[in-house]
Parts: C-alpha cells; sequence; structure tokens
C-alpha cells in the first residue's frame, strides 16, 4: 500500500486538471464533486499509505523514500522527483489532506451560486498538490518547487475576485513579499550545495552533522537564508506584513492556506533541516526570539482591529509565533504538534467566521455585529469551541500544545526566562483579543439581525473541526523517530504549572471585565491622546507597511516612473539627432550658387597657401 | 545534406510563396505552412530517429557531431561551406522550425496585405538564422547573420505598427553596426592566424586555439561580444527591442524574441569564448555584471511601461540577462542553464507577445491602461496568459525555472554577490509580471471591450508551447542529454 504514495499529491493535479480543461462548463454540482472528492479520495489514499507506515514503523522501518523520475541532473547536481515519507511528513500529510478535505467540503456550500465555482477548486486542488509536494520532498528543489506552487495558489487565491483592484493588490503584495524570503531561500540552497554538494535532505544533515562545526560561519549564512523564506512564508518578523490583507481572499482560503496549512510552511522547512540550526546555535536562538516578538507584537495588533478575519489573522501569526519559539528552543515535536492542533482549531474559527459573515451578508466588522448569539446558535457554539482551544483552556487541544511549548521553554538548554516570560505575555493577550473578538460579536446590544445559514456541507465540517479542537490534544504524533535527540520530558514545578493555566484564564476575565462589564471605557482610552496614537500604532502593525512603503516601495515604484522612457535611449537618439543637425549645418553650403562655390573654393586654396607659406 | 534541405525548403518555400502573392492570400501561407511542416519532419527525424536518416545520435560519450558537411565556396580565401549540426545546436534549430510554425499560426489571419512577400521574408529569416546555428565557416556565419536580417528589416518595416520606420531603422543600425564590428573580428583573426600558422582559413575548426592573447586577443574577442551582446540583447546596447518589438507585426515579435535573441547567445557559447578563452576569462567579471545589470535594470524599466509590447520587451532584456550571466560562469550548471533559458524563454516570450500581439488585432491598442477585466470577455486568453506569465516569473514545474536556477546554482559558485543581486530577479520579476495580470485582465473593464476569445489555431499554437514548457519544467533531463555533449567539446568540465 506505501507504493501508493504518488497519488497522493496525483489524485488532486488530476481533479486540477478536470476542473481546469473544462472551460468553466463544469456545472457546480459535479465541480464540487471532482474537488473536494478528490481530496477526500487523497486523504483516503494517505491513510493507507499512513496505516502501512506505521506497520512499518514498528518493524523498525522509519522512512520510506519512491523515485518517480530524475529531474535534472547536470555535472554533480542531482535532483529528482522523489518522495519521501517519514513521521514528520506524515503528520503533515494527513493534515493537508485531513484538514484539507473538511474545508472543501465547507466551501462547496460557500461558494454556492458564484460564477467561477469551478476555477476556485481548480486553485484549491491545485494549492493541495503543491502542499503535498512541499511536505513529501526528499529534496530542497523539490520542496521549493511545493513552495513556490502554494505561493502561487496563494496569490491566485487572494485575488480569486478579481474585479476589485483592492483584491489584486493584497494579492500581489502577498506574492512578492513572501518571495523575497523566496529569493533568501534560492540562495541557500544554492550555498547548501556549494559546500555540500548535496540538496538531498537526508544526506545533507548527515554531511553537515560530518562536516560543520558547531558555530561554523557556512551553519550561520545557511540557516539565515533559510530562515528568510520561512520567515516569509510564515509571516513573520520582519515579513509578516502580507498576511492580514491576505484576508481579502474568500474565507475557506483564509482557512485552508493562510491558518491551517502554508503558512506553517516555514515551520515544516525549520523542523526539516532541524539539524542545520542546531549546528548554529546563535541562529536558533533567533528563530525563537522572532517567534517571541511576533507573538506578542501580532498579539497587540489582534487586539485593536475590527474586521473579524484580521483579528484572526494576527491570531495566526501570533500562534505561528509560539511554533517559531518552539523550533528555537528545540522542542520540534511540540512545534509540529502545535502545527497540527492550530490547524484545527484555526480552520474551525475560520470556517465559523465565514458563516458568520455570510449570515451578516458580507458583513466582517465585529463593531457592526454583537449579541449574535441567539440568532446563530450553531455559530456560536463552535466559535466558543474554537476560542476556548485557541486560548489554550484546559483540556482542549491548544492547552496542551501551547503548554508543552511554555514548560519546553522554560526547562531546554535553549530556553530561558526571556522567552518564557514572552510566552506567556503572549498566552494573556491570547486570552484577551479572543474574547474580545468573542464578546463583540456574541454579546452586548445587537444591531443587525443574522441568519444562520445551514446545510450539511457547512455544519458538517465544522463539527469535525470542532471535536478535533476539544479532543485533539490528545492525538499521539509519530515524530519521535525523526527528531531522535529530543524525547521531550518536561518536570515543571507546580508554581510555573499555574501560571500558565492562570494566565489565559486571567486574560479571558479582562476581555469580560472589559468588553461585558465595561468597566474601562475602551472608547474614551483610544480617542484620545497618546491612547489614540498607540491605538493607531498597533493597529497599522507597529507602522511597518508604512515603513516599508517609504523605504523600498514608494522609490522603486518612483525611480521606474521616472525612468519609464529608458534614459539609455536618449545616448542613441541623440546620437542620431546630432547626426542630423550636423547633415543640416553642411546641407547649408550646397546652394548651387557658382559664385558660392567660386569664392569658398578660393578662400581654401588661400588658406591652403597661407598654411604652407606660414607654418 | 539534410542541413543544407532544411535551408533549402525554406528559401524555396519563401520564393514559391512569393511568385504565388497574386493568387491571393491563401495559396502563399499554405506553401509556407507546407515548406514549415516539411522542416519539421526533417526535425523531428534527426531528433527521434537519427539512425534511419543515417546521423550517428547523441550521447554523452562522444562529441562529435551529429552530422557535418564540408564543400569548397571561395578556396582561395579559404572560404568554404562547413554547416555542422551536434546536440546544442539541433535543440535550437528544434526550436526555430517549431517557433516558426507559431508565427505562421499568429500571421495567418492578420496578415492581410502583401502577404506573398511577408511569407517570403518570414521564411528566409528562419533559414537564416538556421543558417546561423549550423555554420561552422566564419565567412558562412557572418553571410547567415546577414541573411537573417535583411527580411526581419522588411517585416518590420512594412508590416509594422504605427512608428514602423524608426524601429525597423532602429533595429538595422544597431545590428549592422556590431555586425560591422564582428566582421572586422573576424578579418584580423583569420589574417593574424594566417600570419602564425600560414594557414588561410575562415573554418572554425582551423580558427579554433588560435592562440590570441593579450590587446589584441581582448580587441577581437570585444568585436564578437558587442556583436553577440546587442543581439541578445544587454543593457546598455538593448534599445533597439523595445521598439523593434512593439511596431513588429505578431509573428515578427514571435521570431525576433523567440529566435533572433538566441542567436546571440548561440554565438557567445559556440564562438566568443571556444575562441578567445583567455580573453574571455578575464573578460567575465564585466559580462556576468552585465548580466546582472540586464536582470535588474530592464525589469525596473519594464514595470513602468503602459505599453504592453513594450513591457514584455524589456522582460526579454531580463530574463536574456540570466543567459549571460550563465555563459560567463562558464561551469556545467550555469551553462546548462542558460541553454535552458535559451529554449524555455523562446516559447514563453513567444507566446506573450503572440497574446499582445493577438490583443492588439483585437482592439487595436497596445496601452494596458485602457484595459482591465479582459478575465470576463476572454477566460480562455486570459488563462493562457496567466500561464505564460506564471512561467515567465520562474515556477518551478515549468521550464525558464530550470534554466534560472541552474544560471544561479553555477553562477554562485562563480561570484556569490553577483548571484545574490541576479536573485533579486526573482522579486522583481514577479513585480512586473503580477501588474501585467491586474491590468488586462484582472479588475473592471472600464471601456467595455468586446471581442472574440482565441480561435483554434491560437489555442492550438498556446497548447503547443503550453506543453513544451511543461516538457522543460518537468522533464528537462531530455534537453540537458543532447545539449551535455556539446558543452563538453567546447571545454566544459561535468564533475
Amino acid at each position: 500500500m506505501i507504493d501508493l504514495l504518488w497519488l497522493v499529491p496525483t489524485i488532486p493535479v488530476i481533479g486540477f486538471l478536470i476542473l481546469t480543461f473544462s472551460c468553466g462548463k463544469l456545472s457546480e454540482i459535479p465541480a464540487g464533486i471532482v474537488g473536494a472528492g478528490s481530496i477526500g479520495l487523497s486523504f483516503l489514499v494517505a491513510m493507507l499509505v499512513g496505516l502501512d507506515f506505521m506497520s512499518m514503523s514498528e518493524a523498525g522501518i522509519h522512512s520510506y523514500s519512491q523515485t518517480l523520475w530524475t529531474w535534472m541532473a547536470v555535472g554533480s547536481f542531482e535532483a529528482g522527483f522523489t518522495l519521501y515519507l517519514d513521521g514528520v511528513s506524515l503528520v503533515m500529510m494527513f493534515i493537508i489532506t485531513g484538514i484539507g478535505f473538511l474545508i472543501h467540503v465547507y466551501a462547496t456550500g460557500y461558494m454556492h451560486d458564484d460564477p467561477s465555482f469551478a476555477r476556485f477548486f481548480a486553485y484549491m486542488n491545485l494549492f493541495i498538490a503543491a502542499m503535498l509536494i512541499l511536505v513529501l520532498a526528499d529534496n530542497l528543489l523539490l520542496l521549493f518547487m511545493g513552495w513556490e506552487g502554494v505561493g502561487l495558489c496563494s496569490y491566485l487565491l487572494i485575488g480569486f475576485w478579481f474585479k476589485d483592484p483592492y483584491n489584486g493588490y493584497c494579492a500581489r503584495k502577498a506574492f512578492v513579499v513572501t518571495r523575497v524570503g523566496d529569493a533568501s531561500m534560492a540562495l541557500g540552497l544554492f550555498l547548501l550545495f556549494a559546500s555540500l554538494g548535496t540538496l538531498n535532505i537526508q544526506e545533507l544533515m548527515v554531511l553537515a552533522e560530518e562536516e560543520w562545526e558547531v558555530g561554523a560561519g557556512i551553519a550561520v549564512a545557511v540557516t539565515l537564508l533559510l530562515l528568510g523564506g520561512a520567515v516569509g512564508k510564515s509571516a513573520q518578523l520582519p515579513l509578516q506584513t502580507w498576511l492580514p490583507d491576505a484576508m481579502a481572499g474568500p474565507t475557506p482560503i483564509s482557512a485552508l492556506i493562510h491558518a491551517a496549512t502554508m503558512v506553517t510552511a516555514g515551520v515544516y522547512l525549520i523542523a526539516r533541516t532541524h539539524v542545520l540550526y542546531e549546528l548554529a546555535p546563535s541562529v536558533q536562538y533567533l528563530v525563537g526570539v522572532i517567534g517571541m516578538i511576533t507573538l506578542i507584537m501580532a498579539g497587540f495588533t489582534a487586539l485593536v482591529q475590527n474586521d473579524i478575519k484580521k483579528v484572526l489573522a494576527f491570531s495566526t501569526v501570533s500562534q505561528i509565533g509560539y511554533m517559531f519559539l518552539a523550533l528555537g528552543v528545540g522542542a520540534y515535536s511540540s512545534a509540529i504538534f502545535h502545527l497540527m492542533t492550530h490547524a484545527f482549531f484555526k480552520a474551525l474559527l475560520f470556517l465559523t467566521a465565514g458563516s458568520i459573515i455570510l449570515a451578516m451578508h458580507h458583513e466582517q466588522d465585529i463593531f457592526k455585529m454583537g449579541g449574535l448569539r441567539k440568532d446563530l446558535p450553531w455559530s456560536h457554539a463552535l466559535f466558543l469551541i474554537g476560542t476556548i482551544a485557541l486560548v489554550a483552556i484546559f483540556p482542549t487541544s491548544g492547552f496542551w500544545s501551547k503548554e508543552e511549548i511554555l514548560a519546553s521553554a522554560l526547562t531546554n538548554e535553549h530556553g530561558g526566562y526571556l522567552l518564557w516570560l514572552g510566552g506567556i505575555a503572549g498566552a494573556f493577550m491570547t486570552g484577551l483579543y479572543s474574547f474580545r473578538l468573542y464578546f463583540l460579536v456574541f454579546y452586548g446590544k445587537k444591531t443587525h439581525d443574522g441568519h444562520e445559514v445551514m446545510g450539511w456541507h457547512l455544519q458538517g465540517p465544522l463539527v469535525a473541526l470542532a471535536i478535533l479542537s476539544l479532543v485533539g490534544g490528545f492525538i499521539h504524533i509519530p515524530v519521535e523517530e525523526v527528531f531522535h535527540a529530543h524525547a521531550e520530558d518536561h518536570h515543571v514545578s507546580l508554581f510555573y504549572q499555574a501560571i500558565m493555566i492562570g494566565l489565559p484564564l486571567f486574560g479571558v476575565l479582562c476581555a469580560y471585565l472589559i468588553f461585558i462589564k465595561q468597566k474601562v471605557d475602551v472608547e474614551k482610552l483610544a480617542g484620545s491622546g497618546f491612547g489614540a496614537k498607540l491605538h493607531r500604532f498597533f493597529y497599522t502593525q507597529w507602522g511597518m507597511d508604512w515603513l516599508y512603503d517609504r523605504v523600498i516601495v514608494f522609490p522603486y515604484v518612483g525611480l521606474a516612473k521616472l525612468n519609464k522612457k529608458d534614459f539609455i535611449d536618449s545616448v542613441y537618439n541623440g546620437t542620431a539627432s546630432l547626426t542630423r543637425y550636423l547633415h543640416s549645418v553642411v546641407i547649408e553650403t550646397q546652394t548651387g550658387q557658382i559664385r558660392w562655390y567660386t569664392m569658398t573654393m578660393a578662400l581654401g586654396v588661400l588658406l591652403v597657401i597661407s598654411i604652407g607659406v606660414f607654418a | 545534406m539534410i542541413l543544407i534541405w532544411l535551408m533549402l525548403i525554406l528559401f524555396a518555400g519563401g520564393i514559391g510563396a512569393w511568385l504565388s502573392e497574386s493568387r491571393g492570400i491563401g495559396v502563399p501561407r499554405v506553401i509556407a505552412l507546407v515548406a514549415i511542416l516539411l522542416d519539421l519532419a526533417l526535425v523531428i527525424f534527426m531528433l527521434l530517429a537519427p539512425e534511419s536518416i543515417g546521423l550517428t545520435p547523441v550521447t554523452s560519450e562522444q562529441d562529435e557531431w551529429l552530422v557535418l558537411f564540408q564543400a569548397d565556396w571561395i578556396p582561395r580565401f579559404g572560404i568554404s561551406f562547413i554547416f555542422g549540426a551536434d546536440g546544442f545546436s539541433l535543440l535550437l534549430i528544434a526550436l526555430t522550425v517549431f517557433l516558426g510554425l507559431i508565427s505562421l499560426g499568429s500571421a495567418w489571419h492578420e496578415i492581410k496585405e502583401r502577404s506573398g512577400f511577408f511569407y517570403f521574408n518570414l521564411l528566409w529569416t528562419l533559414a537564416g538564422v538556421i543558417g546561423v546555428f549550423t555554420a561552422l565557416d566564419l565567412f558562412l556565419f557572418f553571410f547567415f547573420w546577414e541573411v537573417m536580417l535583411i527580411p526581419m528589416y522588411f517585416i518590420i518595416a512594412i508590416w509594422g505598427h504605427e512608428n514602423k520606420e524608426y524601429a525597423a531603422m532602429k533595429f538595422f543600425i544597431f545590428t549592422q553596426v556590431s555586425g560591422l564590428l564582428m566582421l572586422l573580428s573576424i578579418l584580423v583573426l583569420v589574417f593574424l592566424n594566417y600570419q602564425a600558422t600560414e594557414v588561410l582559413s575562415f573554418s572554425y575548426f582551423d580558427l579554433l586555439g588560435n592562440g590570441l592573447t593579450g590587446e589584441v586577443g581582448m580587441l577581437v574577442m570585444l568585436g564578437f561580444f558587442i556583436a553577440f551582446a546587442t543581439k541578445l540583447p544587454a543593457v546598455p546596447i538593448h534599445n533597439w527591442l523595445p521598439d523593434a518589438h512593439s511596431q513588429a507585426p505578431t509573428a515578427g515579435s514571435v521570431i525576433l524574441a523567440g529566435i533572433l535573441l538566441k542567436t546571440g547567445a548561440y554565438g557567445l557559447i559556440r564562438f566568443t569564448v571556444p575562441l578567445f578563452p583567455d580573453a574571455s576569462m578575464a573578460f567575465a567579471p564585466i559580462a556576468m555584471t552585465l548580466g546582472v545589470v540586464s536582470i535588474l535594470y530592464a525589469a525596473k524599466v519594464a514595470f513602468a511601461q503602459s505599453d504592453l509590447k513594450r513591457l514584455i520587451a524589456y522582460t526579454s532584456v531580463s530574463h536574456m540577462g540570466f543567459v549571460l550571466l550563465g555563459v560567463y560562469a562558464w561551469n556545467a550548471q550555469a551553462l546548462q542553464g542558460a541553454v535552458m533559458t535559451m529554449l524555455a524563454h523562446g516559447f514563453s516570450a513567444a507566446a506573450l507577445f503572440m497574446l499582445a500581439g493577438g490583443l492588439q488585432h483585437r482592439i487595436h491598442t497596445r496601452d494596458m491602461d485602457k484595459m482591465g477585466g479582459f478575465w470576463g470577455v476572454a477566460p480562455k486568453m486570459s488563462f493562457m496568459a496567466l500561464f505564460f506569465t506564471v512561467a515567465a516569473v520562474g515556477m518551478p514545474g515549468l521550464g525558464n525555472f530550470v534554466g534560472e536556477f541552474l544560471v544561479l546554482l553555477g553562477s554562485f559558485q562563480v561570484s556569490i554577490t553577483t548571484t545574490a543581486f541576479a536573485a533579486l530577479g526573482l522579486v522583481v520579476a514577479a513585480v512586473y509580471s503580477l501588474i501585467v495580470i491586474q491590468k488586462v485582465f484582472h479588475g473592471e473593464n472600464k471601456n467595455n471591450y468586446e471581442f472574440d476569445d482565441l480561435t483554434f489555431i491560437e489555442m492550438a499554437c498556446f497548447a503547443l508551447m503550453m506543453i513544451g514548457l511543461l516538457w522543460m519544467g518537468l522533464y528537462p533531463q531530455s534537453m540537458l542529454d543532447m545539449a551535455e555533449p556539446t558543452l563538453r567539446s567546447l571545454g566544459v568540465a561535468f564533475p
């Protein structure tokens, strides 16, 4: 069965081809069956493969690879279409096909009556295929193919409703900003090949350990370059600015690409190449610090947003910050674990938000919602489940994974109080901003009526995700063999444990006091002097967009506009004009008058003679 | 002999098309189609079943010529007919004939005036290009260099758009002046070689290993370099290209971008570096820098254009910068990357120009500020535009990525700084490409343009190029294996 692995990414590709080459002639039901069905089928095959893999694991074989064909071999460089399956890629494969399937089913309801229904599912299927290639690649070049492929699909889907130029702007921003990271990652690949002579991931890990010393300059350079790619894709500092804008896409896209799968690719990359990061401890620490700063920053920003999807977007940035923090302290399996639970509850939150947005007739402003818990009982219950998992309240899935990360931050040798404090501060923030969102949407004064949009393809996947969000923390992920040396065993004293359980609850309490009991007048606080400035500062992602616009975008666009006519051309046109001018000067002498010719001739003779005489 | 047949069929077809002009537009284009299809059949035989027509197949072990033809021409001056093809030239011949077919497809409904003379020029340009890719006598090479230029001049000057005389003249002057430098270099090279060896010969084989060094070698090399770099084109001698492209009829743009630019790259790989290894080595850092400058500068100018064809023209300059970089990095990966970029860019640029030309034919403007929302009007065309734009951005799985990746991988081993700047090309390519999709196909159709979607012929052309790019992107090994013996014989080490 395990040799069916190649089918897992291939089935979505076939779905993509069918949907694309039907040229929009496929009506909604067959398009939905092909679109969602292909992912369902892919998930089933993944299950079969997984079962086989598990029995192989028990027999002591922990990886499987399957070569399809040689992609390119030039001299000593060789990269193939080779798939590689181990515990980590298995988990990722399940997340992608499983959650992907649920979101596809949901989308058949959400995108109902959209004129480009088939095109939507074509892009979605292509995305799943690219994402699967990314996690199943056995070499970094194939991984890069998946990496670029998901970026392309992200671009296409953010700008899916292309009539509005704003969506197009957001899509381009997402693509270009992540491309900056991709360019850095490509350089990392070149450097790896130049120094170790291969791009096969497993070989690289072995060779690097043999040939590089801990802290070697080359290890630092390589890991920094790869980190550039990771922060781009995973929307971490300093390349996080694209993710909030990516919310311009249809909501299922935000759930699938910008919460559950693609944005975690950076986490996967670092976990996959963790051996390199251990050879560069300074960079690994940097990963943790980036994660910590990002999670706090995004938490503050989430607190002041008023678009329901943007709150969730910043919360995603923040939660991925936790994963980076985990990677930074060497708790790779915790990072992957949090990646999984986050996929559950964030997909749930986004999809439920989608239902709310549908119910409110495409209204996304949370201040225009309020008091919806009676009108939307389904969405209310599901959103609450997602929120408590996000806040990491015992014993939801989010609790187990976040607790593992925070405990590792405290106990691991790479960790320390700084990262831990950042982490628990973020946990408090999460409680605050999540329940702010929840209270504002479902409690308070009702301003608009909402009508729950019902249907098995909408509620079915949501219920499945809700169950996973609640009990997903008990899933055991088989990654010990991959992160061999890191069987984690955290003994954290009761004091710290109480803090880690209590702070999120404290955050919830604060939210309750502020937004339900209104003990603090938020409007007054944010409306005046320093408060307003602070609000503005947080709201605009700490001014980073503003800064990038002025330092990079405006100068580039300005200079390009200035040189639209290509100044080099003026050199050639200038030469041509000069020639023409000289021509016109000389042509003046050709008058056709005999006396003029005689006179110039005489003068010429005179000149020559005088030169002869006087020289 | 088969190489001569390739050219003779085209020359004869061209004359036939011209002579039949009085019989209406239908006859010349059928004659042209037959000629190109015959050539295509020959090329397919050469590629797939070389034994069946008496050729030795390309294998990675031997570095012999697949086919070599020699005959005297002007023996007094050591000038002879030497035509040869190895894997590298065969790939380019295949590209030429294939894009010849595509350009015919794009001209099919577009060219209505003097169509006989048009197809004459089209076929003669193609024949000239095949001559360039096969001639191994420098005099003969120069002869074909001119043969491909003059019909192209007519194509722009007669069937071009609003500013065609200016563009055609500019194209002619740039190519002539740089060609003159090459002719001077050829003469000096032959003369010095005669002084040294007492053999008066224009043969490529006799001139290899000429031992020219020092300042003379550098000057003679520069003559070649400037001619080829103008054709490529490289910044700052690229200015003929945007005008020629934007003014040429669609078929002309397809041939210019798809094939003619590649003759410059071919010349660098086949002649400039092997004939003058020392001078080239010394010159490599400058050439690589020029490559990077081309990549970034042209990308920036492209971004600012509102004329769709001009924009695509500048992207060509940018992409050919990768070729220049790859050639002068001169190692296995970089050169294979340059070859792949030549082929893939041939397809993607030809397709994009065909799209732009098709649009201009339909709505009579190239101004992107007037366009928008065409996805709603012509979804097939928009999908094709998206596909080829994505190819040009360098998406893995399509041919252009293989080329650019290998170029960068190879050049990284030679110069890290240069490569780091070149890698920025990946970012700026996204900037200028996506703006095209936005301005033309996305957004609102402000001026309410209504026009027909792609015709059957156009769809067929695009489908062929699409398959080609996918093939190059997913299984480039088939082409890399063809080019490898050539590159080995040119002295590239394949460690």
